[in-house]
Protein backbone atom coordinates (compact mmCIF):
# COMPACT_ATOMS: atom_id res chain seq x y z
CA UNK A 1 0.00 0.00 0.00
CA UNK A 2 3.02 1.94 0.54
CA UNK A 3 3.37 2.90 -3.26
CA UNK A 4 0.01 3.98 -3.64
CA UNK A 5 -0.50 7.72 -3.91
CA UNK A 6 -4.49 7.31 -4.27
CA UNK A 7 -6.74 4.11 -3.24
CA UNK A 8 -10.34 5.11 -3.87
CA UNK A 9 -12.67 2.89 -2.94
CA UNK A 10 -16.47 2.76 -3.50
CA UNK A 11 -16.13 7.13 -3.90
CA UNK A 12 -20.15 7.97 -4.26
CA UNK A 13 -21.24 11.66 -4.17
CA UNK A 14 -24.61 13.40 -5.15
CA UNK A 15 -26.61 16.63 -5.70
CA UNK A 16 -29.93 16.66 -4.33
CA UNK A 17 -31.35 13.73 -6.07
CA UNK A 18 -29.04 12.82 -8.52
CA UNK A 19 -25.94 10.73 -8.07
CA UNK A 20 -22.81 12.64 -9.49
CA UNK A 21 -20.55 9.97 -8.48
CA UNK A 22 -21.48 6.12 -8.05
CA UNK A 23 -19.15 3.37 -7.08
CA UNK A 24 -16.05 4.63 -8.09
CA UNK A 25 -12.75 2.64 -7.10
CA UNK A 26 -9.22 3.07 -8.35
CA UNK A 27 -5.44 2.84 -7.79
CA UNK A 28 -2.84 5.14 -8.56
CA UNK A 29 0.99 4.26 -7.88
CA UNK A 30 2.91 7.28 -6.76
CA UNK A 31 4.83 9.67 -9.35
CA UNK A 32 2.42 8.45 -12.27
CA UNK A 33 0.10 10.41 -14.03
CA UNK A 34 -3.39 9.71 -15.02
CA UNK A 35 -5.71 10.97 -17.24
CA UNK A 36 -9.69 11.01 -16.11
CA UNK A 37 -11.69 11.35 -19.38
CA UNK A 38 -15.50 11.16 -19.66
CA UNK A 39 -17.70 13.48 -21.38
CA UNK A 40 -19.32 16.52 -19.68
CA UNK A 41 -21.74 15.32 -16.20
CA UNK A 42 -19.66 12.35 -15.84
CA UNK A 43 -18.16 12.78 -12.76
CA UNK A 44 -14.49 13.94 -13.21
CA UNK A 45 -14.82 17.18 -11.59
CA UNK A 46 -16.34 15.89 -8.53
CA UNK A 47 -14.15 13.06 -8.39
CA UNK A 48 -11.04 15.24 -8.21
CA UNK A 49 -12.57 17.53 -5.80
CA UNK A 50 -13.60 14.90 -3.27
CA UNK A 51 -10.22 13.60 -3.14
CA UNK A 52 -8.75 16.93 -3.01
CA UNK A 53 -10.74 17.62 -0.09
CA UNK A 54 -12.51 20.31 -1.92
CA UNK A 55 -15.85 18.58 -1.19
CA UNK A 56 -17.14 16.06 1.12
CA UNK A 57 -17.85 12.07 -1.01
CA UNK A 58 -21.40 10.77 0.27
CA UNK A 59 -20.17 7.38 0.20
CA UNK A 60 -17.07 5.27 0.24
CA UNK A 61 -13.89 5.65 1.14
CA UNK A 62 -10.23 6.81 -0.33
CA UNK A 63 -6.79 7.54 0.97
CA UNK A 64 -4.92 10.49 -0.53
CA UNK A 65 -1.30 9.80 -0.01
CA UNK A 66 -1.33 7.52 3.20
CA UNK A 67 -4.26 9.53 4.46
CA UNK A 68 -8.13 8.96 4.95
CA UNK A 69 -9.85 12.05 3.57
CA UNK A 70 -11.00 12.75 6.92
CA UNK A 71 -7.43 13.89 7.23
CA UNK A 72 -7.97 16.80 5.05
CA UNK A 73 -5.42 18.92 6.68
CA UNK A 74 -2.69 15.89 5.91
CA UNK A 75 -3.85 15.88 2.59
CA UNK A 76 -4.22 19.83 1.89
CA UNK A 77 -0.27 19.56 2.90
CA UNK A 78 0.68 17.70 0.28
CA UNK A 79 -1.95 18.19 -2.38
CA UNK A 80 -2.94 20.80 -4.50
CA UNK A 81 -5.84 21.54 -6.78
CA UNK A 82 -6.30 23.54 -10.32
CA UNK A 83 -9.93 23.88 -10.17
CA UNK A 84 -12.30 25.74 -12.98
CA UNK A 85 -12.36 28.60 -10.40
CA UNK A 86 -9.22 30.64 -10.18
CA UNK A 87 -8.88 30.75 -6.54
CA UNK A 88 -8.26 34.61 -7.25
CA UNK A 89 -9.04 37.73 -5.59
CA UNK A 90 -10.03 40.00 -8.56
CA UNK A 91 -8.48 43.62 -6.74
CA UNK A 92 -5.13 42.23 -5.65
CA UNK A 93 -2.33 41.45 -7.90
CA UNK A 94 -1.03 38.72 -8.99
CA UNK A 95 2.00 38.40 -7.06
CA UNK A 96 -0.57 39.44 -4.22
CA UNK A 97 -2.83 36.68 -4.65
CA UNK A 98 0.69 34.20 -4.81
CA UNK A 99 1.90 35.65 -1.44
CA UNK A 100 -0.82 33.99 0.28
CA UNK A 101 0.83 30.60 -0.21
CA UNK A 102 4.80 31.73 -0.28
CA UNK A 103 6.79 34.61 -0.65
CA UNK A 104 8.75 33.03 -3.52
CA UNK A 105 6.46 33.94 -6.13
CA UNK A 106 8.80 36.01 -8.75
CA UNK A 107 10.12 32.74 -10.23
CA UNK A 108 6.57 31.22 -10.11
CA UNK A 109 5.31 33.75 -12.03
CA UNK A 110 8.33 33.77 -14.56
CA UNK A 111 7.97 30.12 -15.16
CA UNK A 112 3.84 30.53 -16.04
CA UNK A 113 5.52 33.71 -18.73
CA UNK A 114 3.46 36.59 -16.26
CA UNK A 115 6.46 38.14 -14.67
CA UNK A 116 6.12 41.37 -16.88
CA UNK A 117 2.70 41.53 -15.25
CA UNK A 118 3.17 40.29 -11.72
CA UNK A 119 2.10 43.85 -10.10
CA UNK A 120 -1.66 43.94 -12.38
CA UNK A 121 -4.61 43.71 -10.34
CA UNK A 122 -6.31 40.35 -11.49
CA UNK A 123 -9.19 41.88 -12.85
CA UNK A 124 -7.58 43.20 -15.40
CA UNK A 125 -6.38 39.29 -16.88
CA UNK A 126 -7.70 37.40 -19.49
CA UNK A 127 -9.09 34.19 -19.05
CA UNK A 128 -6.10 32.70 -20.16
CA UNK A 129 -3.56 34.43 -18.10
CA UNK A 130 -6.05 33.88 -15.21
CA UNK A 131 -5.58 30.30 -15.59
CA UNK A 132 -1.52 30.92 -15.67
CA UNK A 133 -2.16 32.40 -12.67
CA UNK A 134 -3.97 29.73 -10.86
CA UNK A 135 -0.94 27.45 -12.28
CA UNK A 136 1.95 29.66 -10.53
CA UNK A 137 -0.42 28.98 -7.51
CA UNK A 138 -0.18 25.55 -7.59
CA UNK A 139 3.65 25.69 -8.56
CA UNK A 140 4.38 27.28 -5.32
CA UNK A 141 2.51 24.62 -3.29
CA UNK A 142 5.27 21.91 -4.33
CA UNK A 143 2.55 19.22 -4.07
CA UNK A 144 3.46 15.75 -4.18
CA UNK A 145 0.09 15.02 -5.38
CA UNK A 146 -1.59 17.42 -8.05
CA UNK A 147 -4.88 17.63 -9.23
CA UNK A 148 -5.40 19.42 -12.41
CA UNK A 149 -9.37 19.90 -13.78
CA UNK A 150 -9.11 21.30 -17.11
CA UNK A 151 -5.70 22.48 -17.05
CA UNK A 152 -5.84 23.29 -20.92
CA UNK A 153 -8.96 25.51 -20.43
CA UNK A 154 -8.96 29.00 -21.74
CA UNK A 155 -5.20 28.41 -23.04
CA UNK A 156 -3.04 29.37 -25.81
CA UNK A 157 -1.17 27.08 -27.80
CA UNK A 158 2.16 28.08 -25.75
CA UNK A 159 -0.07 27.61 -22.97
CA UNK A 160 -0.76 23.76 -23.18
CA UNK A 161 2.99 23.27 -24.07
CA UNK A 162 3.60 25.18 -20.50
CA UNK A 163 1.12 22.60 -19.00
CA UNK A 164 2.62 19.78 -20.49
CA UNK A 165 6.18 20.99 -19.38
CA UNK A 166 4.29 21.45 -15.88
CA UNK A 167 3.59 18.11 -15.75
CA UNK A 168 6.49 16.63 -16.79
CA UNK A 169 8.68 18.60 -14.39
CA UNK A 170 5.98 17.53 -11.47
CA UNK A 171 6.31 14.03 -12.43
CA UNK A 172 10.35 14.04 -12.73
CA UNK A 173 10.21 15.55 -8.49
CA UNK A 174 8.09 12.34 -7.94
CA UNK A 175 4.87 13.39 -7.96
CA UNK A 176 1.42 12.30 -8.83
CA UNK A 177 -0.62 14.15 -11.26
CA UNK A 178 -4.21 13.68 -11.67
CA UNK A 179 -5.32 15.10 -15.12
CA UNK A 180 -9.34 15.47 -15.52
CA UNK A 181 -9.49 16.40 -19.52
CA UNK A 182 -11.78 16.08 -22.70
CA UNK A 183 -8.26 16.42 -24.69
CA UNK A 184 -8.08 12.49 -24.43
CA UNK A 185 -5.23 12.72 -27.32
CA UNK A 186 -3.02 15.27 -26.31
CA UNK A 187 -2.81 13.98 -22.48
CA UNK A 188 -2.20 10.13 -23.43
CA UNK A 189 0.64 11.28 -24.69
CA UNK A 190 2.23 11.49 -21.44
CA UNK A 191 -0.26 9.98 -19.00
CA UNK A 192 0.68 6.24 -17.53
CA UNK A 193 -2.95 5.52 -16.87
CA UNK A 194 -6.67 6.29 -18.10
CA UNK A 195 -9.83 6.50 -15.92
CA UNK A 196 -12.87 6.84 -17.96
CA UNK A 197 -15.77 8.16 -16.19
CA UNK A 198 -19.73 7.50 -17.94
CA UNK A 199 -22.50 8.73 -15.67
CA UNK A 200 -20.57 8.81 -12.36
CA UNK A 201 -19.67 5.21 -12.62
CA UNK A 202 -16.13 4.22 -14.09
CA UNK A 203 -16.82 2.74 -17.49
CA UNK B 1 -2.19 34.85 10.32
CA UNK B 2 -0.29 38.39 9.47
CA UNK B 3 -0.18 36.85 6.25
CA UNK B 4 -4.42 36.12 6.52
CA UNK B 5 -4.98 39.78 7.92
CA UNK B 6 -2.49 41.81 5.59
CA UNK B 7 -4.53 40.33 2.85
CA UNK B 8 -7.37 41.36 4.50
CA UNK B 9 -6.64 44.98 5.03
CA UNK B 10 -4.53 45.00 1.66
CA UNK B 11 -8.72 44.05 0.39
CA UNK B 12 -10.54 46.55 2.24
CA UNK B 13 -7.69 49.38 1.43
CA UNK B 14 -8.69 48.67 -2.68
CA UNK B 15 -12.27 49.07 -1.89
CA UNK B 16 -12.08 52.28 0.20
CA UNK B 17 -14.60 53.81 -1.84
CA UNK B 18 -16.89 51.80 -0.09
CA UNK B 19 -15.31 52.88 3.22
CA UNK B 20 -16.23 56.40 2.46
CA UNK B 21 -20.21 55.82 1.31
CA UNK B 22 -20.72 53.73 4.66
CA UNK B 23 -19.08 56.67 6.96
CA UNK B 24 -21.82 58.57 5.32
CA UNK B 25 -24.33 56.16 5.68
CA UNK B 26 -23.44 56.31 9.95
CA UNK B 27 -23.27 60.40 9.12
CA UNK B 28 -26.36 60.37 7.64
CA UNK B 29 -28.04 58.06 10.70
CA UNK B 30 -26.67 60.55 13.25
CA UNK B 31 -28.27 63.07 11.65
CA UNK B 32 -32.00 61.66 11.01
CA UNK B 33 -31.69 60.36 15.02
CA UNK B 34 -31.02 63.88 15.61
CA UNK B 35 -34.06 65.17 13.38
CA UNK B 36 -36.40 62.85 15.41
CA UNK B 37 -36.11 63.77 18.61
CA UNK B 38 -35.91 67.81 18.02
CA UNK B 39 -33.66 70.15 18.95
CA UNK B 40 -33.81 69.07 23.25
CA UNK B 41 -30.90 68.59 25.95
CA UNK B 42 -32.61 64.82 25.04
CA UNK B 43 -30.24 64.75 22.48
CA UNK B 44 -27.12 64.96 24.75
CA UNK B 45 -28.86 62.58 26.83
CA UNK B 46 -29.05 59.43 24.23
CA UNK B 47 -25.68 60.61 22.30
CA UNK B 48 -23.92 57.33 23.37
CA UNK B 49 -27.26 55.10 22.28
CA UNK B 50 -27.78 57.36 18.77
CA UNK B 51 -23.39 56.86 18.16
CA UNK B 52 -23.72 53.17 18.74
CA UNK B 53 -27.12 52.58 16.44
CA UNK B 54 -25.62 54.46 13.44
CA UNK B 55 -21.87 52.02 14.03
CA UNK B 56 -24.61 48.96 14.28
CA UNK B 57 -26.50 49.99 10.95
CA UNK B 58 -23.56 50.94 9.07
CA UNK B 59 -22.02 47.59 10.13
CA UNK B 60 -24.51 45.54 8.78
CA UNK B 61 -23.16 47.25 5.57
CA UNK B 62 -19.71 46.04 5.68
CA UNK B 63 -20.21 42.79 7.48
CA UNK B 64 -22.88 41.87 4.86
CA UNK B 65 -19.76 42.60 1.94
CA UNK B 66 -17.21 41.56 4.02
CA UNK B 67 -17.12 37.33 1.85
CA UNK B 68 -18.21 39.08 -1.26
CA UNK B 69 -14.10 38.59 -2.52
CA UNK B 70 -13.69 35.32 -1.64
CA UNK B 71 -17.02 34.31 -3.17
CA UNK B 72 -16.29 36.02 -6.36
CA UNK B 73 -13.72 33.50 -7.75
CA UNK B 74 -14.44 31.24 -5.20
CA UNK B 75 -11.05 32.38 -3.29
CA UNK B 76 -12.43 31.39 -0.30
CA UNK B 77 -12.21 27.63 -1.22
CA UNK B 78 -8.66 28.20 -2.42
CA UNK B 79 -7.94 29.59 0.95
CA UNK B 80 -9.09 26.65 2.73
CA UNK B 81 -7.36 23.98 0.49
CA UNK B 82 -3.98 25.30 1.60
CA UNK B 83 -2.81 23.51 5.14
CA UNK B 84 -3.85 26.83 6.86
CA UNK B 85 -6.14 26.43 9.36
CA UNK B 86 -9.79 28.46 8.95
CA UNK B 87 -9.55 30.01 12.67
CA UNK B 88 -6.76 31.48 11.36
CA UNK B 89 -8.90 33.02 8.01
CA UNK B 90 -11.25 33.93 10.59
CA UNK B 91 -9.02 36.18 13.08
CA UNK B 92 -7.50 37.43 10.23
CA UNK B 93 -10.98 38.79 8.56
CA UNK B 94 -12.42 39.43 12.15
CA UNK B 95 -8.99 41.66 12.85
CA UNK B 96 -9.53 43.82 10.03
CA UNK B 97 -13.73 44.41 10.44
CA UNK B 98 -12.71 45.50 13.89
CA UNK B 99 -10.18 47.88 12.36
CA UNK B 100 -12.57 49.07 10.02
CA UNK B 101 -15.06 49.44 12.54
CA UNK B 102 -12.88 51.22 14.86
CA UNK B 103 -11.68 53.72 12.25
CA UNK B 104 -15.48 54.24 11.30
CA UNK B 105 -16.48 54.60 14.94
CA UNK B 106 -13.39 57.29 14.92
CA UNK B 107 -15.11 58.99 12.54
CA UNK B 108 -18.16 59.09 13.62
CA UNK B 109 -17.75 60.69 17.16
CA UNK B 110 -17.08 64.42 15.76
CA UNK B 111 -20.54 63.89 13.90
CA UNK B 112 -21.94 63.06 16.78
CA UNK B 113 -20.03 65.88 19.27
CA UNK B 114 -21.26 68.66 16.80
CA UNK B 115 -24.96 66.89 16.25
CA UNK B 116 -25.96 65.76 20.04
CA UNK B 117 -23.60 68.69 21.51
CA UNK B 118 -21.92 65.71 23.35
CA UNK B 119 -18.96 66.77 23.65
CA UNK B 120 -16.36 64.95 26.54
CA UNK B 121 -12.91 65.27 27.46
CA UNK B 122 -12.44 61.26 27.94
CA UNK B 123 -11.42 60.86 24.44
CA UNK B 124 -9.29 57.58 25.50
CA UNK B 125 -12.02 56.18 27.47
CA UNK B 126 -14.83 56.63 24.15
CA UNK B 127 -11.95 55.18 21.99
CA UNK B 128 -11.63 51.83 24.09
CA UNK B 129 -15.13 51.38 24.49
CA UNK B 130 -15.21 52.23 20.54
CA UNK B 131 -12.72 49.14 20.08
CA UNK B 132 -14.29 47.02 22.66
CA UNK B 133 -17.72 47.38 21.39
CA UNK B 134 -16.85 47.20 17.71
CA UNK B 135 -14.87 43.71 18.23
CA UNK B 136 -17.53 42.60 20.10
CA UNK B 137 -19.89 43.05 17.00
CA UNK B 138 -17.43 42.03 14.29
CA UNK B 139 -16.14 38.66 15.84
CA UNK B 140 -20.20 37.35 15.38
CA UNK B 141 -20.67 39.60 12.85
CA UNK B 142 -17.54 38.13 10.57
CA UNK B 143 -18.79 34.34 11.54
CA UNK B 144 -22.58 35.51 10.23
CA UNK B 145 -21.62 36.79 7.29
CA UNK B 146 -19.61 33.80 6.31
CA UNK B 147 -22.66 31.95 6.83
CA UNK B 148 -25.42 34.18 4.98
CA UNK B 149 -22.55 34.80 1.95
CA UNK B 150 -23.92 32.63 -0.37
CA UNK B 151 -27.70 33.88 0.93
CA UNK B 152 -29.33 35.66 -1.81
CA UNK B 153 -31.22 38.31 0.82
CA UNK B 154 -27.85 38.39 2.76
CA UNK B 155 -28.10 42.02 3.44
CA UNK B 156 -31.45 40.87 5.06
CA UNK B 157 -30.46 37.69 6.81
CA UNK B 158 -27.46 39.27 8.36
CA UNK B 159 -29.29 41.42 10.77
CA UNK B 160 -31.80 39.01 11.77
CA UNK B 161 -28.88 36.73 13.21
CA UNK B 162 -26.77 39.06 14.37
CA UNK B 163 -29.06 41.70 16.01
CA UNK B 164 -30.45 39.09 18.94
CA UNK B 165 -26.82 37.94 19.78
CA UNK B 166 -25.12 41.36 20.23
CA UNK B 167 -27.60 42.99 22.52
CA UNK B 168 -25.69 42.96 25.39
CA UNK B 169 -22.39 44.66 23.46
CA UNK B 170 -24.95 47.04 22.55
CA UNK B 171 -26.05 47.51 26.09
CA UNK B 172 -22.57 47.67 27.28
CA UNK B 173 -21.50 49.73 24.81
CA UNK B 174 -24.22 52.83 25.08
CA UNK B 175 -24.08 52.44 28.58
CA UNK B 176 -20.36 52.98 28.97
CA UNK B 177 -20.32 55.78 25.94
CA UNK B 178 -23.12 57.73 27.52
CA UNK B 179 -21.60 57.74 31.19
CA UNK B 180 -18.27 58.85 29.50
CA UNK B 181 -20.25 61.61 27.76
CA UNK B 182 -22.63 62.51 30.71
CA UNK B 183 -20.19 62.02 33.83
CA UNK B 184 -19.63 58.99 35.58
CA UNK B 185 -19.42 60.13 39.25
CA UNK B 186 -20.58 56.68 40.86
CA UNK B 187 -17.98 54.94 38.33
CA UNK B 188 -19.90 52.17 36.68
CA UNK B 189 -17.98 52.77 33.49
CA UNK B 190 -15.55 50.56 34.07
CA UNK B 191 -18.18 47.22 34.93
CA UNK B 192 -19.68 47.96 31.68
CA UNK B 193 -16.21 47.98 29.78
CA UNK B 194 -15.78 44.92 31.94
CA UNK B 195 -18.87 43.19 30.91
CA UNK B 196 -17.56 44.26 26.94
CA UNK B 197 -14.41 42.67 27.52
CA UNK B 198 -16.29 39.49 28.88
CA UNK B 199 -18.28 38.92 25.76
CA UNK B 200 -15.34 39.60 23.73
CA UNK B 201 -13.99 36.71 25.57
CA UNK B 202 -16.78 34.61 24.60
CA UNK B 203 -17.77 35.74 21.02
CA UNK B 204 -14.25 35.40 20.07
CA UNK B 205 -12.96 31.96 21.41
CA UNK B 206 -16.55 30.88 20.21
CA UNK B 207 -16.50 31.85 17.16
CA UNK B 208 -13.08 30.98 15.93
CA UNK B 209 -13.70 27.70 16.91
CA UNK B 210 -17.04 27.30 14.97
CA UNK B 211 -16.07 28.84 11.79
CA UNK B 212 -14.43 26.10 10.34
CA UNK B 213 -17.85 24.20 10.47
CA UNK B 214 -19.52 26.80 8.92
CA UNK B 215 -17.58 27.66 6.05
CA UNK B 216 -16.27 23.39 5.20
CA UNK B 217 -19.89 22.20 5.78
Amino acid sequence: MDGLAIDASHLARRYGRRWGLVDVSFQLERGKVMMVAGRNGSGKTTLLRILSTAIRADGGRASVGGFDLKQREEIRRQSALLAHYSYLYESLSARENLSLISRDTDAALARVGLASRADDAVSTFSAGMRKRVSFARVLLQKPSIAFLDEPFGQLDPEGFALVEEVVGELKASGATVLIATHQVDRVSRFADVQLNLENGRVA
Amino acid sequence: MIGALRKELQLQWRTRGQAVAVFVFGATSLLLFSFAIGPSAALRQYAGGFLWLGLLLSSTLTLSEAFHAEMENHALEGLLLLPVSPRVLYYGKALANTMQLVLLGIALVPVMVVLYDAGTTRILTVLLIIILGSAGISAPGTLYSAMTSQARAKQTLLPLLLFPLIVPVLLASVKATSLAILGDPMEQGSGWMLLLVCFNGIYWSLCGLLFDRVVED
